[in-house]
């Protein structure tokens, strides 16, 4: 998206990824994975590597990536938002794998990255803590002698995870910014419990680190802007995901209110609803031009990226709030029953909004960082 | 003859060369502009165009600019006359009218809206009746931007009750220079009086200033909208600054922009003068409060956001690809930005934001931005209009069902 159009190249990968996702992701078969212990399709997760390619789409070739950039990632990402996908796809192949690209060490890089974007391994972040349920680099828990003790919360897939990246300080350095560390499921210490959430769409766990001994990833030295940077690309990620949310429902709402008669006339010619829906497009691109033009920093390696990326989670978690609750009213009574589908992308909305920060904390921060909004 | 790039830098600086003289009298030299085409290249040659295509306008922008000649008269209404005329006139009124229109001798101005029909502008009521050779018509029209100055007047009125309403309108073109025509300034809330009120007491067009047949008259006011639409972020292109060039043709342009520009002097508080929010609230310490940070924070990403979207539909555009709804929108969220600004501007001054002239905040023009925003979802096609239209067009949802499709004279009125 180098002049802030998508390049054809592009658009065939959306086209393929939502192709296979019509297919794969179901929104009867999402229902069925609701009630799974996994909460995933081991099968159709396991065809996005096999059969689309893109377990490493931001990855370096060397790494068993595709060697594309975060733009294509989000690319992927839209549609998986859109899909409702349910898959570790976001806690492995994006988060796991942008901790241990942005700190790790060749070696560690060349030993696991290429494991996460074959599939062959399930990797997670254990970032959230009591300590920063809403400020989330307000990390308080500590490796002491390479080892770690500490419960770690809404981690995401935590049960089904194979490997962990700890976010914690260093015991000697806890005034400086986390890090991140690596721990393996099979150690006796680790204890996983699902935690239950309103979105079964995406799995959540606490962890539990009883003396486990971890490996630093990257060097000893000090880079302190490792953390933050990963956020905001975490943040940009999830923002690309919800805006295709946001869009399902939209075009799931104006569907309906075109069928919905009442009134002997189709809801959709009422302006009541036409406006609502009219200033739903509205906030659904603004958001999108948002979440794509944080992409595309990512991309450059724009040091605009930190306000890019609240703008866009900011963005984001509001247009898709009020798509769903939007969708929910349009809907009418059928709307607020189970059976309906639209309450599946309400709760992934809702999950997702306070993932990673809520608009006010993003807000907040995109004036303390104004001075890259200036200069740029 | 097919254009090329450079084909068209060669030819139009040996022109310029040869002829632009910054002490020129500005009227020669338009005249010479009018007269080699170089005024309005993408026009027919037969009228004072060069057939050339659109897209090579900004190398001639680029090469005026370059050596900052003066263009055509191009400011306000007039040149969305001259491309109706052009469009749908007869020879006969191109031949009067469009050469006075580019060199600015003579003025226009849109007679469109009425008191009783705004946002449905087809529900004219503006009488005209043929009587002998002339056109009378009697009615009023509203919000006529430059009517007290212009010469003429693009009308729309209309001529037959019995047909349903788009059916019935006929265009005109109006003299100003008569008896039954009477034009009074309409103040505004904020204090600026920048439209008029036009009133017709049995004024008189001549039959050869009809434009097009009986009946034609939407479909020609609908070219005019389009080149309103399409010239909307161009009304300020000549006001830019000329300070790096001298001559007295620049006086002249500027005694002609004074006038011209006269009634857009509040547009950009209209907008909502986002410019000035971040330096406002560090200066006033605004910028600490948690909860004018929050509102703050809004509207730079809608209007980041905004700036983004506009972007994006440019640059599928220029890709070739069809275009999404990002085109669409920028009317809609321009109400929305400018709204959010007045908000935070309210934030920012506190009590201060009830005070107003010189001694008030920004001297002034907070004031003016808190009562000019009500006006921007308003002008040039209501938010609920434009809902409308997004909702319809772009999303693809139903029309609602229509009272005004029978005659005219049987369709209720305000």
């Amino acid at each position: 998206m180098s002049t802030f159009a998508f390049t054809d190249e592009q658009l065939q990968l959306r086209e393929s990824v939502r192709r296979y996702l019509t297919d794969h992701a179901t929104v009867s078969r999402t229902r069925e994975l609701m009630g799974d212990s996994d909460g995933f399709d081991r099968q159709s997760f396991q065809g996005l590597f096999n059969e689309l390619g893109i377990g490493g789409v931001h990855l370096p070739e060397e790494y068993g990536g595709a060697g594309l950039s975060y733009v294509e990632l989000c690319v992927v990402l839209e549609e998986m938002g859109r899909a409702l996908y349910p898959s570790p796809y976001l806690s492995s192949n994006v988060l796991a794998a942008n901790a241990l690209l942005l700190t790790g060490t060749t070696e560690q890089k060349a030993e696991l990255l290429p494991l996460i974007a074959s599939g062959a391994r399930l990797a997670t972040v254990a970032l959230y803590e009591d300590s920063n349920r809403s400020d989330v680099a307000n990390i308080e828990q500590i490796v002491v002698g390479g080892s770690f003790t500490g419960t770690k919360s809404f981690v995401l897939d935590a049960t089904v995870a194979e490997c962990f990246v700890v976010v914690a300080r260093e015991g000697s350095d806890r005034h400086n910014a986390p890090r991140f560390w690596l721990a393996d499921s099979n150690d006796p210490g680790i204890k996983c419990s699902a935690t239950e959430s309103i979105d079964s769409t995406r799995r959540i766990g606490s962890v539990s680190f009883d003396n486990v001994s971890v490996e630093r990833l990257g060097e000893a030295e000090r880079d302190l802007t490792r953390f933050d940077k990963f956020v905001d690309l975490a943040s940009v990620a999830l923002a690309n995901e919800m805006v295709g949310g946001a869009q399902w429902l939209l075009e799931s709402s104006v569907e309906y209110a075109n069928s919905r008669v009442q009134f002997g006339r189709p809801i959709s010619s009422m302006q009541a609803i036409k406006h609502k829906c009219a200033d739903l497009l509205l906030e659904i691109e603004l958001a999108k031009s948002g979440a794509y033009r944080a992409a595309q920093a990512v991309a450059d390696d724009d040091p605009a990226l930190p306000v890019y990326a609240n703008i866009a989670k900011a963005a984001a978690n509001d247009a898709y709030m009020k798509s769903a609750a939007d969708a929910i009213q349009i809907h009418g009574g059928i709307g607020f029953t189970w059976d309906n589908d639209t309450h599946l992308w309400f709760k992934r909305a809702k999950s997702s909004q306070v993932l990673l920060g809520t608009s006010e904390i993003h807000r907040d921060q995109l004036l303390e960082r104004i001075d890259f909004l200036e200069a740029d | 003859m097919e254009w090329s790039e450079t084909a068209v830098r060669d030819e139009l600086r040996s022109f310029l060369e040869e002829n632009w003289d910054p002490n020129a009298e500005l009227l020669d030299w338009r005249n010479k502009l009018v007269d080699s085409g170089w005024g309005m290249p993408s026009w027919p040659e037969r009228w004072f165009g060069r057939d050339m295509p659109q897209s090579l306008l900004s190398v001639v922008a680029e090469e005026f600019a370059r050596i900052g000649a003066v263009s055509v008269a191009r400011t306000g209404i007039r040149l969305l006359a001259a491309e109706t005329l052009l469009a749908h006139g007869n020879d006969a009124q191109r031949e009067r009218y469009l050469r006075k229109i580019l060199t600015g001798e003579e003025t226009w101005c849109q007679l469109f809206s009425e008191p009783g029909s705004g946002s449905d502008l087809a529900g004219s009521t503006t009488r005209a009746e043929l009587v002998g050779d002339d056109w009378i018509i009697n009615g009023q029209k509203v919000w006529t931007t430059s009517a007290h100055h212009a010469d003429f007047g693009l009308l729309l009125a209309r001529h037959d009750w019995d047909v349903p309403k788009h059916q019935g309108l006929s265009y005109f073109i109006l003299d100003f220079h008569q008896e039954g025509v009477e034009v009074h300034p309409l103040k505004q809330m904020n204090g600026h009086a920048s439209f008029n009120q036009v009133f017709f007491n049995n004024a008189k067009v001549s039959r050869s200033d009809q434009v097009g047949e009986n009946g034609d008259g939407w479909q020609i006011a609908m070219t005019t909208l389009m080149h309103e639409r399409r010239n909307a972020g161009n009304i300020f292109v000549e006001a830019r600054r000329r300070g790096d060039f001298k001559g007295s043709i620049y006086e002249q342009e500027a005694e002609e922009n004074k006038i011209l520009l006269e009634p857009y002097t509040w547009y950009p508080q209209r907008a909502g003068r986002v410019d000035l929010v971040l330096p406002r609230a560090k200066a006033t310490g605004a910028i600490r409060d948690p909860v004018a940070r929050q509102e703050i924070a809004k509207l730079m990403i809608m209007s980041r956001c905004a700036e983004w979207t506009a972007l994006r539909a440019r640059a599928a555009q220029q890709q070739g690809q069809p275009q999404g709804p990002e085109g669409s929108l920028g009317k809609l969220a321009g109400s929305n930005i400018a709204r959010q600004a007045a908000t935070v501007h309210t934030l920012i001054s506190g009590v201060d934001a009830m005070t107003a002239g010189e001694e008030s905040p920004e001297s002034g023009i907070v004031a003016e931005i808190l009562l000019s925003v009500p006006a921007i979802s308003i002008a040039g096609g209501t938010d609920e209009i434009q809902r409308n239209i997004i909702s319809e067009r772009v999303l693809g949802m139903q029309k609602e069902p229509r009272m005004d499709t029978g005659p005219f004279k049987d369709v209720r009125k305000s």
